[in-house]
């Protein structure tokens, strides 16, 4: 037999692939000590779903022996982008700048063939970050309505595998505040007692249209630690969710724009509460590396750029006013244990409440799909990692389930919502619990 | 491959476990050593049957078979080099079971080495072998490649701990090898046989590994050498003063800078050598031998000998010896790991020819291992784009293999021969030697099925390629 020679046909080759991220491929040495990291190696059993498979088939894309889109795509596609491999990787491998240029290798072949990006995802990447849009049915519909493809799209079947994971998300969506007790841009709010520090909040944009009493409420905390809380204009998403589809320059256009607007506070602090957006900003550095004007000013702001539990710990102790009753446990947000590298924190403020109950979770620090927008494009390989998930969650007999970015919370509710479980427990932000602890609401 | 075999081999796995596609078989077309090939199709068998009918069609029509574990293999082991079929069996892992009344531990070759090694800790019990890919590896490729890490020199390797095998013949043959006894003398010990065979004589689909008590207490030292010989004295005075550590391990002074320049610890850069010695037993036992090999290194010479004096401080020391490879990855993209393995007497002459090859051949060439046993990794630090580099690379490592084998050691102590090592077996073997080894192979792969390519060389192949 011996290798078929259907396979040495012309694939196109990604120079620009080749040029981002050939010498840092090449430094893999291929030891898989990150295979036993890696949720998706776990549920989907094979190699190209594992760490050590992407990484190699980003080379073997860049040398051209397969096709970017047509088989480096999928196994990409499938990717948490959770980066617990970075965590385990003996040699420092820079995972994810492997793969944030593996989908913007993606992104130009599609442009290239003028395919542009599929259906599912403009859908997504339309309604995201509105995410009132996707509060009732009603809205979905519009929103459907509205996008200009939906005479090309009216096959029902097709819709209804899109519209499943978002009315099972919908459930998860939290109560909205009134617009009155929002948080506003350009406003400062003093700190309870002597002034610490001065420190200016990042909002983020999800949290800030999904999540803004949990951002009222990190203000009022910081406040009551002793810092003074100044609240940016002009601040913007922190580009994420464009870095991670593969849109980097929009990606650094946002940063520039964080960094302009927060420099203008002369604050000692930056402060977020969404370990997503603060692994974003914290990379800042490496985003703009290569851009002399803002190099020097992306290194600052990294450097001042912290999660909110690092400053209460710092600032605190938190005045607790109500002793807590039931079992808590905490599910680490990925981007805060394994890019941030804080995992301590939110575990010690937790603990610190008066009368709670902490039970750690077994495999909290392993991601629970929710991914970005992750678990909306891949589903059904999502449902299948929370609902195991779910199954160590429910051995801690924990009332309440804590966690640190959106897009984990808002996942965590979906996944008390499939195993039946709301009756009993709660999904809710860190800031949340310390809140109520300390009677503030 | 042809439609009607895969056809064939549809009716004995389920689609969702053969790969067929260019980039999922692409993921398996590696292990952690050189060389790509890229396999026609990929499965992922569950039972021995469905083993053992894949192998009666490749003997029907002659398609060669793979067997793979995690595939950390750093000698080629599961490369598909000529094509074929690899066979996963990282996913044939339901079976772990402890038996504590027998002290036994019976698995399913997909295991993951170290999760033997927290079970049979949960019982109170110990298995020993300690590859330092344990968090990765399966169970099937430290029996195949009869791993081992720094506890060999005490405990010994993977060999020492399996008494019972269930093996799937190259033929489709399913047997039984040993079985749940450590006395066994009835007929060939093909138990051994399979054990380190590199997967050319059989796949194995469940292996019975004998397990012993924990050892109730440890302690561990590091010691300092401005010289390198003292470091090879104080070893070999420790070993002759009746005292067998669990480990014995050596970093020279290119390892001791990588790693102090990728992770300050605070180690001694101006040192030629830092050895780690780990004793463990009888608390009262492990509390008089740390403090005998104190006295050993520095009557040896020895500048400085510190003791770990609780869990934290012991972590610290082995953290020294963890960061070596990944410091020294740092210092090139290609790590070549060579683990020639010579009588612990013959260390440091072994380590000054390894000097002069690095002279010789102008090679970033570190030297790191397992002292107490004589198992040495010098690692050659290179760029494998660098094709003129590469070419002195293949003479040094072909050098060193020779080194070796004449201070009366071997080519490899841990890693497997695969295809890396396999122009040099003659020189360590003799032809006889080869032969025999041949008519073994011949007698259960008359159709030469299984893992082709491997351990024996092509006709002609006299020298190590790496480009
Ligand atoms: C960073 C690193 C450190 C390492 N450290 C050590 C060390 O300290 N000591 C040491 O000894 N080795 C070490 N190794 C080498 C390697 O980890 C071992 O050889 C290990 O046993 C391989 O296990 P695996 O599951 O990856 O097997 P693979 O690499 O997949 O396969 C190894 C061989 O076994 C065969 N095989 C696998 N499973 C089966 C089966 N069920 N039936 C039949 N054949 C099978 C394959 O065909 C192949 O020939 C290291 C490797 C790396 C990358
Ligand atoms: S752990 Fe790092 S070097 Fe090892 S295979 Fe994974 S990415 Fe590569
Ligand atoms: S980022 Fe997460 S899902 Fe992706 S390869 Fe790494 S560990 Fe796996």
């Amino acid at each position: 037999m011996g290798t078929s020679h259907r396979e040495t046909r012309q694939l196109s080759t990604s120079n620009s692939l080749y040029e981002m991220v050939y010498d840092e491929v090449n430094r893999c040495i291929q030891c898989g000590y990150c295979l036993p990291a890696c949720p998706t190696y776990e549920s989907m059993e094979k190699e190209s779903a594992s760490p050590r498979g992407r990484i190699n088939l980003v080379k073997m894309a860049a040398e051209g022996k397969i096709d970017v889109t047509e088989h480096m795509k999928e196994p990409i596609d499938q990717c948490l982008g959770c980066r617990a491999c970075e965590v385990a990787c003996p040699v420092n491998l820079d995972y994810g700048h492997i793969l944030e240029s593996a989908r913007e290798a993606i992104r130009e072949e599609h442009k290239k063939r003028n395919r542009g990006i599929s259906f599912k995802e403009f859908f997504f990447s339309q309604l995201f970050p509105h995410s009132r849009r996707l509060r009732a049915a009603g809205n979905l519909v519009w929103a459907y309505q509205k996008s200009s493809l939906n005479k090309i799209m009216r096959k029902t079947k097709r819709i209804n595998r899109i519209l499943e994971p978002m009315v099972q998300m919908e459930k998860a969506l939290p109560l909205v505040d009134a617009p009155v007790k929002r948080v506003k841009p350009g406003s400062v709010i003093p700190a309870k007692g002597e002034t610490k520090a001065r420190v200016a909040f990042f909002t983020g944009c999800i949290s800030d249209a999904v999540l803004h009493r949990t951002n009222r409420l990190t203000v009022e905390l910081l406040s009551l630690v002793g810092c003074e809380v100044i609240i940016p204009e002009r601040q913007n998403c922190c580009g994420a969710l464009h870095a991670h589809q593969g849109l980097k320059k929009n990606a650094r256009d946002l940063a520039k724009k964080n960094i302009a607007a927060f420099e203008h506070t002369g604050a000692d602090y930056y402060v977020n509460n969404a370990g997503g957006c603060g692994a974003m900003m914290i990379e800042y550095d490496k985003l703009l590396k290569d851009d002399p004007e803002w190099n020097d000013r992306a290194q600052h702001f990294s450097s001042k750029m912290k999660d909110i539990s690092i400053l209460l710990t710092k600032f605190g102790p938190l005045p607790f006013q109500k002793k807590w009753e039931g079992v808590i446990t905490y599910q680490d947000s990925c981007h805060l244990r394994n890019v941030q590298g804080i995992h301590e924190e939110p575990r010690i403020l937790l603990k610190s409440i008066p009368g709670a109950t902490y039970v750690e979770l077994s495999g909290s620090d392993r991601c629970c799909a929710s991914g970005g927008i992750y678990n909306l494009l891949q589903f059904d390989e999502s449902m299948k990692i929370l609902d195991q998930k779910m199954g160590n969650v429910k051995e801690t007999k924990a009332a309440t389930i804590v966690t640190t970015n959106p897009g984990c919370l808002l996942q965590m509710r979906l996944g008390i919502e499939r195993c039946g479980q709301s009756h009993v427990m709660q999904g809710v932000h860190l800031v949340d619990v310390l809140a109520e602890a300390c009677g503030v609401g | 491959m042809k439609e009607a075999i895969l056809k064939e081999i549809q009716q004995i796995i389920p689609k969702n476990r053969m790969l067929t596609d260019l980039q999922e078989r692409y993921a398996y077309s590696f292990d952690a050593s050189f060389g790509e090939y890229l396999p026609e199709l990929v499965v992922q068998p569950q039972t021995k049957e469905e083993i053992s009918e894949i192998m009666k069609l490749a003997n029907k029509y002659h398609f060669p078979v793979y067997p793979r574990g995690s595939a950390t293999s750093l000698s080629g082991g599961p490369l598909p080099v000529e094509g074929g079929v690899v066979l996963d069996l990282s996913q044939m892992k339901k079976k772990l079971i402890i038996d504590k009344e027998n002290l036994l531990a019976i698995v399913s070759p997909g295991v993951i080495t170290g999760d033997i090694h927290r079970k049979a800790e949960e019982a109170g019990l110990f298995y020993p072998p300690d590859p330092s890919s344990s968090q990765v590896s399966t169970i099937g490729g430290n029996l195949l490649e009869n791993s081992s890490g720094p506890k060999g020199l005490k405990y010994g390797t993977t060999k020492e701990y399996v008494i019972g095998l269930e093996v799937v013949t190259p033929t489709g043959e399913i047997i039984r090898t040993g079985g749940k006894t450590v006395k066994n003398v009835t007929g060939y010990d093909l138990t051994r046989l399979i054990v380190g065979s590199e997967g050319t004589l059989g796949i194995v689909t469940e292996a019975i590994l004998r397990l012993i008590p924990k050892p109730k207490a440890r302690k561990t030292l590091m010691a300092t050498f401005p010289k390198l010989t003292d470091s090879g004295y104080a070893i070999t005075n420790i070993l002759s003063a009746g005292i067998l550590p669990a480990a014995m391990e050596l970093m020279d002074q290119a390892c001791i800078r990588a790693v102090e320049h990728f992770h300050p610890l605070g180690l001694p850069i101006d040192a030629e050598a830092v050895i780690i010695i780990e004793v463990d037993g009888h608390p009262l036992a492990v509390d008089e031998e740390i403090k005998m090999c104190q006295e050993i290194c520095s009557r040896a010479g020895a500048t400085s000998v510190r003791v770990a004096r609780d869990e934290k401080e012991r972590d610290e020391i082995w953290k020294a010896r963890k960061m070596v490879s990944p410091a020294i990855t740092k210092m090139g993209p290609t790590k070549i790991s060579e683990d020639a393995t010579v009588p612990r007497s013959q260390i440091p002459a072994m380590m000054e020819r390894l000097q002069e090859i690095k002279e010789k051949y102008q090679l970033n060439l570190v030297v790191f291992g397992h002292a107490g046993d004589g198992n040495l990794h010098p690692n050659i630090i290179t760029d494998k784009r660098n094709k003129e580099e590469m070419k002195r690379v293949e003479d040094a490592v072909g050098e060193i293999f020779e080194s070796a084998v004449e201070l009366g050691g071997t080519l490899s102590g841990e890693h497997g021969i695969g295809i890396l090592k396999a122009p040099y077996m003659e020189m360590e073997l003799g032809k006889a030697g080869m032969m025999f080894m041949k008519k073994i192979k011949e007698a259960w792969d008359p159709n030469n099925i299984l893992n082709p390519g491997k351990i024996f060389p092509k006709p002609g192949q006299t020298r190590v390629v790496l480009r």
